[in-house]
């Protein structure tokens, strides 16, 4: 019986050890391993111990405040938290919209919301670039209709609208799932005992749907600091965030232990971040919710 | 001038589409009563309360709380509690939150606060649960809270959607006479919605009965039992007998009728008019049951019939009587005597019952 348990647990458990261990640790690892190596010309490392990577990232700053790393690192997450922050506000009311219309039109709606995947997210963000261009569709119409023109490619505006348009369906469908399980009896409830519009939903719906904005924005917020695509094409590589740093570390600046540092300082302050995330969740779940 | 009311719909209607769940109800409900609202589910009493609590609003008529038309105001702004059937605590706040919630939306001091939802719990007798969380509750307790939640607001009606649909029989029992003491002690008009006839009996000092969004009578529960408006009435609240019958003739009160060919006084509410049909409607408990022949009383109407069927009850017996072929009558009998002095299937009998008793209802 225990040797077949032992046999059935490896059969499930296995491929998705599997996958963690070759796609994750093993990666993971050898990131950190890099970035204690020494730069080698021309790409790759030499293996001699050498922790200046480190040093030049939390290095001289030449009489500012900060370095210019630490300021593309605080504006990655100023990015990703200004990219959650109005995903929240465009995806709360939408996610809210439709979990009180009818259940049987939920599914239809979400359909739409998750349309864009069947696309792939460099093509839109190239039709983003078309649309924003200085002779783009949007100014074009402008134009007809008697407006200014507005420059808004190669601008954090025009960053920000991608960032926005990719991330929304992250923050809408944790949201829907919080939004349709509220029981909106409680609503009522708090009606009934003198709450107004405002007070029901500070006092009621924002803390009973709180795990669905917790969630939203964790699967915003990451990959959004770590973006390369959006900066890169509507940014014009002027609005440098994380990944562009990245990008150029393994590929014109050919320092990969230098790359490999910066990766492993922002996934260790994204898994700080995630662990608190986490202990308030289950601090939530332990009081009752 | 009308008496005023706490409580007062004025000729409501409210539709869902092409659906009437309420039909042109006025009803006027008096301060520091107990009235319930009874009716087989969908009958509309649901939307009544709802429309006076403000979560719905009428399509037509109006709503007056205390004689100010609140018709079109929302719930928050109306001085009434709801006691939901599901309870609706909110699971993120403790006990003591949820009491005090409502009185904190009307901004009362902190400790002014803390007495009053001390004092509500206690009311309830659940004076220790303040610190702990609905889903730690029981069926009954969350029942108590959601009733110390409303009524820590004193408001000027309280509104209960069939809050003890889901409690046991025990527990319902003893919750019944619990509401109806809580009830005198705080002098606030209580509006009950249940569909369970015995339960609105027990507690209310009015009752008001819908069908098909339909008030169709509104009374005492005693008058309710005794005197039904119609045979949906009679039919609803306790057992009848009914009787197909034929008007003979009326005056004051008394009529006529012919029944299974033969002719006897009964009373009624409403004028009737020779040879309408109608029918007889008579409370099993109200007949009374002889051996065949015996001597009666000369004031009692007076059939002979056959026992068909027998059903002991414990405290009464059911039997069924056929008068006639097609004619049935139900007759409860308390088991006053040895089981070997009663009456007994197949028996032939002679079945009675004072004029008073019997009603004549046309629909």
């Amino acid at each position: 019986m225990t040797q077949r348990r032992k046999a059935l647990l490896a059969f499930l458990l296995g491929p998705g050890a599997g996958w963690l261990l070759l796609f994750f640790l093993l990666p993971g690892a050898l990131v950190i391993i890099y970035s204690i190596l020494t730069r080698k010309d021309g790409g790759g490392v030499l293996w001699i111990v050498d922790f200046s990577s480190y040093a030049k990232l939390f290095g001289p700053t030449d009489g500012a405040l900060i370095n210019d790393f630490m300021i593309i690192f605080l504006r990655s997450l100023w990015w990703a938290a200004l990219t959650s922050a109005v995903c929240l506000l465009i995806g709360y009311p939408l996610a809210y919209f439709i979990a009180l219309q009818p259940a049987h039109v939920h599914s239809s709606y979400l359909f739409l919301v998750l349309i864009p995947f069947w696309t792939n997210f460099l093509v839109r963000t190239y039709a983003w670039k078309f649309i924003l261009n200085n002779n783009g569709l949007l100014n074009t119409l402008l134009q007809d209709w008697g407006f200014e023109r507005v420059a808004l490619i190669n601008t954090p505006t025009a960053v920000l609208i991608g960032l926005v348009y990719g991330s929304l369906p992250f923050m809408v469908l944790p949201l829907y799932a919080s939004i349709e399980k509220l029981d909106f009896d409680l609503v009522e409830a708090a009606q009934d005992l003198g709450a107004n519009y405002l007070s029901v939903f500070r006092r009621i719906i924002l803390p009973l749907t709180a795990p669905g904005i917790g969630a939203g924005v964790v699967l915003v917020f990451i990959p959004v600091s770590g973006q390369y695509i959006v900066p890169t094409i509507l940014g014009g590589g002027k609005v440098a965030m994380l990944g562009n740093l990245l990008a150029q570390q393994f590929g014109p600046a050919l320092n990969w232990p230098f790359g490999s540092a910066i990766s492993v300082v922002f996934m260790v302050l994204l898994m700080v971040g995630v662990v608190f995330y986490l202990r308030s969740e289950r601090r939530d779940g332990e009081a009752g919710l | 001038m009308a008496e005023r009311f706490d409580v007062e719909l004025r000729t409501v209607t409210k539709r869902f589409g092409s659906f009437t769940a309420v039909k042109d109800v006025s009803l006027g409900i008096r301060q520091g009563e107990f009235f319930s609202l009874l009716g087989p589910s969908g009958c509309g009493k649901t939307t009544n309360l709802r429309m006076i609590a403000g979560f719905e609003l009428p399509t037509a008529g109006s709503i007056l709380l205390g004689g100010k038309d609140v018709s079109q105001l929302p719930p928050f702004k109306r001085n009434v509690n709801t006691v939901f059937q599901n309870y609706a605590l909110f699971p993120h706040l403790s006990v003591i939150d949820n009491v005090a919630f409502g009185l904190e939306m009307k901004g009362i001091a902190k400790n002014e606060i803390s007495k009053r939802v001390s004092k509500a719990l206690e009311m309830v007798r659940l004076p220790d649960s303040g610190n702990k969380k609905p889903n730690q509750l029981s069926g009954g307790q969350r029942q108590r809270i959601a009733l110390a939640r409303a009524i820590v607001n004193r408001p000027q009606v309280l509104l209960l959607d069939e809050p003890l649909g889901a409690l046991d029989l025990k527990l319902r029992k003893a919750m019944q006479l619990e509401l109806k003491e809580l009830q005198r002690q705080l002098a606030i008009t209580f509006v009950f919605v249940t569909h369970d006839q015995e339960e609105a009996l027990v507690m209310s000092d009015r009752i008001g009965v819908m069908d098909h969004g339909v008030l169709r009578q509104v009374g005492t529960p005693e008058e309710i039992y005794d005197r039904p408006a119609d045979r949906f009435v009679a039919d609803f609240i306790g057992d009848t007998n009914f009787l197909p019958c034929q008007v003979v003739d009326y005056r004051d009160g008394s009529a006529h009728v012919q029944v299974a060919g033969m002719t006897m006084t009964a009373s009624s509410d409403h004028a009737l008019t020779a040879n309408t049909d109608a029918f007889l409607a008579i409370r099993p408990e109200k007949v009374q049951m002889y051996p065949a022949g015996a001597s009666h009383n000369p004031d009692e109407e007076r059939f002979a019939g056959v026992i068909v069927e027998e059903v002991f009850m414990g405290t009464d017996t059911r039997y069924v009587v056929e008068l006639a072929p097609q004619t049935q009558i139900v007759v409860r009998q308390q088991n006053m005597n040895v089981a070997s002095s009663r009456f007994a299937l197949g028996q032939t009998v002679d079945v009675g019952w004072e004029a008073v008793f019997a009603r004549v209802l046309v629909s």
